[in-house]
């Protein structure tokens, strides 16, 4: 049995064929249209992907803090007594998130959690020699530590260790201080009760990313910074890393109703970053308004002309029996062939485009600036968008044919 | 009336008016109460000078126009409320057209041009219907040039492609609206010789309007038109015999 595709489609695909000329250029500016939009889409998740990698990189995408310690309020005012009280805010020491060890199991259970690292912070000197240098020491457990930065990966010489007596250091510590790993360096902390310090062994020499932080790093073992910093059995801060970045808002809300301390996204210590992300994703997304804009225009207006060159076909398919929707599909069927049609071709040039500028545009070192991909989860949404555009633009040309007077349009 | 008269009934026409520009100054009526019928097995010439109205009535007919008042049966039912759909799927399933301009999709082959009807009442055409089509084409004299466009045809080959579209649904009434007028006199000859051998194969009906007196007197019955009005509804004195 010989099978025929449907009326509107086989109709629709003669008229695209035999308008050649126009029927190409349409197809030409859908696709430019289509590979601006996939290829600045693809540039800027690049972007935002890449500098979010380097921020969060370095950083927990939650820390939990031991609340601040507030000035207890007097007694209450009696109802309609003046109050008139200056409080000073009070010195925040250094404190340790109560009860975090049994805290660290009930956070990794959280499905959205991927790691939970204890964390003793303060400041300190790193003394050698003549030398000293203000540093933040950190103790941490190297094994969660590394689960939540990626510690091991940004070691630039020697091997990641911490064993008691160790410790990493940033690398531009390391070349003020002058030390290479093996080498050893006193830290010192001190507070009103007088100065601690310890002598350690730089095991491996690290770069976060940021030159500020490679030159004030020191991380030792927890132990050891629970003595420097006189926080005995404490963890001042726990650091979270999550599986999608994205809902760490949402976890430290939900988290800052259920426990009492201080819970931070990486978003509310980041605001300046977020709302730069923020500003380049709705220039993107005007960007894509526009542009898809425009193909809507130029699809239409080429349909608009195809169903005035075409009103006699039009009248001689109504006589023939087409009726005003079969007339009206056609049409629409036109928009969104030229919409797929455009989408492909736009999507190939798309990925020309970005082939061309990872290979091309390079940064001082010689490496690709950052590396921009067209996920298909992406290509296929903007095809969708584009064909869905397409049939849109067809619309009103497609009422139009629909609503010729075929008597009319036969005289034509 | 009878029952016979009433299945042989194909047209009937009652105080039908048509007026241009309803409601305006410029509101003109080219039809001015036409009262028609047309049985089944018809062979009909509508003629008339130009701007009596003959189109206008051929393409109310054709449910392509509405009247502005009157009643339409069409094969017994009246056709006054339908609206744009139904008419459509009347006209599909009653009515072929041939055009003075031929009229084919430059687009689609002969024998495409001659399918595409059962296209678009079936979204598909069936090995039957491409069997029925191709048949056609060859009752027209056309076997070679199933493959051929339109623009590879000549007027009357082209004309003769109209014709079997306009028979490939097995329409009972065919309007053929001056389908020899852009002709040469040969090809002319041939293409009404044509219409007549399939009104006397088929029993399909026809309404031709035409403008030759010598086409015209090949026919069963004249239907004269002038001014909006008919002036004259006669049977031809002689019958025709021109295959």
């Amino acid at each position: 049995m010989l099978i025929w595709p449907g009326f509107e489609l086989r109709v629709a695909l003669r008229f695209l064929r035999e308008g050649r000329m126009q029927t190409l250029l349409i197809i030409v500016g859908v696709a430019a249209g289509v590979a601006v939009i996939a290829y600045i889409s693809a540039l800027i998740n690049g972007l935002q992907s890449n500098t979010l990698a380097k921020t969060l990189g370095a950083q927990a995408h939650i820390t939990l803090r031991a609340p601040d310690d507030l000035v207890t309020p007097a007694a209450p005012a009696m109802p309609g007594s003046a109050v008139l009280t200056e409080t000073q805010p009070r010195a925040q020491r250094l404190r340790s998130v109560a009860n975090w060890q049994a805290l660290v199991p009930l956070l990794e259970r959280l499905p959205e959690v991927a790691g939970v690292s204890p964390m003793v912070s303060g400041s300190g000197l790193a003394l050698r020699g003549e030398a000293s240098q203000a540093i933040a020491l950190m103790g941490v457990d190297l094994d969660r530590y590394d689960r939540v930065v990626g510690l091991r990966s940004k070691v630039v010489s020697g091997s990641a260790r911490l064993s008691p007596g160790e410790a990493i250091v940033g690398r531009e510590l390391a070349k003020d201080l002058g030390v290479r790993v093996g080498d050893r360096l006193t830290v010192q902390t001190g507070s009103a009760n007088g100065t601690v310090s310890d002598s350690v062994r730089v095991t491996a020499l690290v770069d976060l990313g940021v030159k500020d932080l490679n030159r004030r790093t020191v991380i030792v073992p927890l132990r050891a910074a629970q003595s420097l910093l006189a926080l005995p059995g404490g963890a001042s801060q726990l650091d979270l890393t999550l599986k999608d970045v994205w809902v760490a808002q949402t976890l430290a809300r939900a988290l800052q109703t259920q426990f009492p301390y201080k819970i931070e996204s990486w978003q509310e210590s980041n605001a300046q970053l977020v709302s730069a992300l923020n500003a380049q994703s709705i220039s993107t997304s005007i960007i894509r308004g526009v542009v898809l804009a425009v193909v809507v225009l130029g699809i239409a207006s080429v349909l608009v002309v195809s169903v005035v060159q075409k009103s006699r076909e039009i009248g001689i398919l109504r006589a023939m029996g087409a009726t005003r929707g079969q007339v009206l599909r056609v049409f629409l069927v036109q928009g969104a062939v030229v919409g797929a049609l455009g989408s492909v071709l736009g999507l190939l040039l798309a990925v020309a485009l970005i082939w061309v500028f990872t290979h091309f545009v390079r940064g001082s070192d010689g490496l690709p600036l950052f590396s921009i991909t067209l996920p298909p989860a992406m290509a296929l949404q903007v095809a969708l968008i584009a064909s869905v555009c397409g049939v849109l633009a067809a619309v009103a040309p497609a009422r139009r044919a629909a609503a010729l007077d075929p008597a009319q349009a036969i005289r034509m | 009336m009878s029952a016979a008269d009433v299945t042989a009934e194909l047209i009937a026409l009652d105080a039908v008016r048509k007026s241009y520009n309803l409601g305006r100054p410029s509101e003109a009526e080219v039809l001015h109460g036409i009262r028609l019928q047309v049985r089944r097995g018809e062979f009909i010439a509508l003629m008339g000078p130009s701007g009596s109205g003959k189109s206008t009535l051929l393409n109310i007919l054709g449910l392509l126009e509405r009247m502005t008042s009157g009643s339409y049966r069409l094969g017994g039912e009246g056709v006054e409320g339908l609206d744009d759909a139904a008419l459509t799927l009347r006209r599909r399933r009653t009515l072929g057209f041939v055009f003075q301009f031929h009229h084919l999709l430059p687009a689609f082959s002969a024998l495409e041009n001659v399918t595409l009807p059962a296209l678009m009442a079936e979204g598909r055409v069936s090995t039957a219907q491409h069997e029925h089509a191709r048949s056609l084409l060859d009752a027209v004299g056309l076997a070679q040039a199933m493959d051929k466009r339109p623009g590879e045809l000549s007027g009357g080959m082209q004309q003769r492609v109209a014709i079997a579209r306009a028979l490939v649904m097995n329409p009972p009434l065919v309007l053929a609206d001056e389908p020899t007028g852009n002709l040469d006199t040969a090809s002319s000859a041939e293409v009404f010789a044509l219409l007549r051998r399939i009104h006397t194969e088929r029993g399909t009906s026809f309404v031709v309007v035409t403008h030759d007196p010598r086409l015209a007197a090949r026919c069963d019955r004249l239907v004269e038109l002038i001014d909006g009005r008919i002036a004259r509804d006669e049977p031809m004195p002689a019958p025709a015999d021109f295959q």
